[in-house]
């Protein structure tokens, strides 16, 4: 496999089309092919992804899990107990706590999603510049993240959370323009090890123009750990979104969100004796974080074979 | 080694006015200035809009940006962080009566993180595979997972609810000259909650860096030259394995101190976290952006003295 290889790689950019076509895609010794047995193999990254798709089935059919509308408001049930016909009780305004739960997963999954997809572009655009072109345009991108990264990202997010509207779309932007940093960092070393790899410089040695060096030949090689870091990076915007809610800076009443309902949990006498109203909220965002973080951990095994021992 | 240090601080400080260029843009940022400030919202019908504006080019606030920027820093150089907006105190005077409390905080929550991390790491690495080994992993998992806020209300629910062990809030009791007892007593909840994440972190590192170690052929030689087991683990490894370990001090601190704002105001804790979500929540700008600039000076000359102790405790660090 090796020579065929090397053979095809002599033609340079077709190289990777044509390796696709002449081999069969699911060879048992091929690194997809073993990579998604590694994946299969790990058993919290499994168990993981099991927790991950409930969730994301939760959010999806909220409507109907809920049963209930989560802000309708019934001021003679406030305060109950679970019961028959409200699983997980009501609160203080006799709203629903299981269908408040189930519509916060809408809320954690998407602000999630939205916020890392938005800074892995960032940190895709600058790593590559920074990590290709070296040079001076590397040394001003790379002092630039030293110097955010002096700054508690988190400090950062509630100061421009202070300033805008508290709505769902801003809070998505304000967690997605202050993770980059990590991530430029993470691409722009990928980026200066393959550079000096032999079959980049074949590619630039052929003639290659340059965008087509960095997307065809480089990129597909740094979405490995790219993958991994914002699969990891999920957990930590979920448990930034979560956080903010608590402090009354995230998504706003009547908008369900699991950090909003513990900040009730901040009463002495509701924590105490009305556990139903902030013990589900507490538990789904541990749910939640940790479902990501076994994922995640798992496709970082997966992807470098170093780490596993089979 | 002196060149070591002295290359480092040269990285320092430019990163040291990007610091001061990024707080400075951010104040630009904000909505309102210092005349918005000023004049109370109900005052300003009093005004007409050629007095609001001589009041501004009085103040200087029509000069251009980087004018502004420089009259600036000439003032932060002096330590001047300008005044509340609020209290019309000084911010330096206001951040330095807090700033010990929120020290205290996270550097119990570091030290904490390091000790029983470090511990737990060293028992992960050595029975690696066995059972402790894979119930020390999935806590981990756990405490990484779980935000400090949680753990809080949790940890008052049952230590200070259902058990009363600690107390629910402040640094110390009211009204008591504060011993040293009441003061730790305050202290070991807060610091526990912030600094599970950090045991996580620390014990997932200790033991990586550890298995590392143990691979190492001086590990072996140590055992071919029949050396106890607890010899080898305890001065040889876990000397060497402590080194890169160093580096997530560096690491970990901007997370404390981020977990810290909410942990703080959770416990009622008398810090710049507290501080600074009170400014936030008043739009007190001068006051959020002293905390940041702060804050980020204080993570840079951590990470600064990470760098120079880690090139102490390893040797091939000063022939970069």
């Amino acid at each position: 496999m090796m020579t065929q290889e090397q053979t095809l790689a002599g033609k340079a950019d077709e190289a990777g089309t044509t390796l696709q076509k002449t081999l069969p895609a699911r060879r048992r010794d091929s690194p997809s092919y073993r990579f998604w047995r590694r994946l299969w193999r790990h058993k919290l990254g499994m168990l993981g992804l099991t927790m991950l798709l409930t969730l994301l089935f939760v959010a999806l059919f909220a409507p109907a899990l809920a049963g209930i509308d989560p802000a309708k408001t019934d001021l003679k049930l406030k305060n109950k107990p679970p019961s028959a016909e409200h699983i997980l009780g009501t609160d203080a305004i006799g709203r629903d706590v299981w269908a408040r739960l189930v519509y916060g997963a809408r809320i954690s999954l998407s602000v999630g999603l939205v916020a890392v997809g938005i800074y892995t572009t960032i940190a895709l655009v600058l790593g590559s510049i920074a990590g290709y072109l070296g040079g001076a345009v590397d040394n001003v991108i790379m002092r630039l993240t030293d110097i955010i990264m002096c700054f508690p990202t988190f400090l950062l997010i509630i100061t421009v959370a202070s300033v805008l509207p508290p709505n769902i779309f801003n809070i998505m932007i304000i967690i997605g323009i202050f993770g980059w940093p990590g991530m430029t960092r993470l691409v722009r070393g990928q980026f200066l090890t393959l550079r000096s790899r032999d079959f980049v410089t074949a590619a630039v040695a052929l003639g290659v123009p340059t965008h087509r060096i960095i997307f065809r030949h480089i990129l597909p090689n740094v979405i490995g750990p790219v993958v991994v870091a914002a699969t990891l990076g999920l957990a930590g915007a979920i448990m930034t979104e979560s956080s903010l809610s608590f402090l009354g800076l995230g998504v706003q009443q009547p908008t369900p969100s699991w950090g909003q309902t513990l900040t009730t949990a901040m009463q002495l006498p509701i924590l105490e004796n009305m556990p139903w109203r902030w013990l589900p909220s507490a538990a789904a965002i541990a749910f939640a974080v940790l479902s990501v973080n076994f994922f995640g951990d798992a496709l970082r095994d997966a992807f470098d074979p170093r780490t596993m021992v089979e | 080694m002196r060149t070591y240090i002295l290359r480092r601080l040269a990285i320092t400080f430019p990163i040291l006015l990007g610091l001061t260029i990024v707080t400075f843009v951010f104040t630009e940022l904000m909505p309102g200035d210092f005349v918005d400030a000023l004049v109370p919202p109900t005052a300003i019908v009093a005004y007409t809009p050629e007095q609001l504006e001589a009041m501004r080019e009085s103040y200087g606030l029509n000069k251009p940006a980087y004018e502004r920027y420089l009259i600036w820093l000439g003032e932060l150089v002096r330590g001047n962080l300008g005044h509340s907006l609020v209290s019309g105190a000084p911010v330096r005077a206001e951040i330095g009566a807090r700033l010990p409390a929120t020290l205290q905080l996270t550097v119990s929550s570091l030290l904490f993180g390091i000790i029983v991390g470090g511990i737990l790491g060293i028992v992960a690495a050595v029975k690696q595979y066995t059972w402790v080994d894979q119930l020390l992993t999935i806590l981990g998992f756990f405490w990484i997972s779980t935000p400090g806020f949680i753990f809080a209300i949790a940890g008052i629910y049952l230590f200070s609810l259902k058990i009363p062990l600690f107390p629910t809030s402040g640094i110390t009791d009211y009204g008591e000259a504060a011993s040293w007892w009441t003061r730790i007593h305050h202290m070991i909840l807060p610091s526990a909650v912030l600094g599970l994440g950090s045991v996580a972190s620390f014990m997932r590192y200790t033991r990586g860096s550890m298995l590392d170690v143990i691979r190492q052929d001086y590990i072996t030689v140590a055992r071919a030259k029949g050396l106890g087991e607890k010899a080898i683990l305890l001065t040889h490894a876990l000397r060497n394995a402590l080194i890169p370990v160093i580096t997530i001090i560096g690491l970990d601190l901007p997370y404390l101190i981020g977990g810290a704002v909410i942990i703080e105001s959770i416990f009622a804790w008398p810090g710049m976290g507290t501080y600074s979500l009170g400014a936030i929540n008043a739009r007190d700008y001068p006051v959020i952006m002293g905390v940041n600039f702060m804050v980020a000076l204080v993570v840079l000359l951590s990470n600064l003295l990470t760098d120079i102790a880690y090139a102490f405790a390893d040797p091939r660090i000063r022939y970069e």
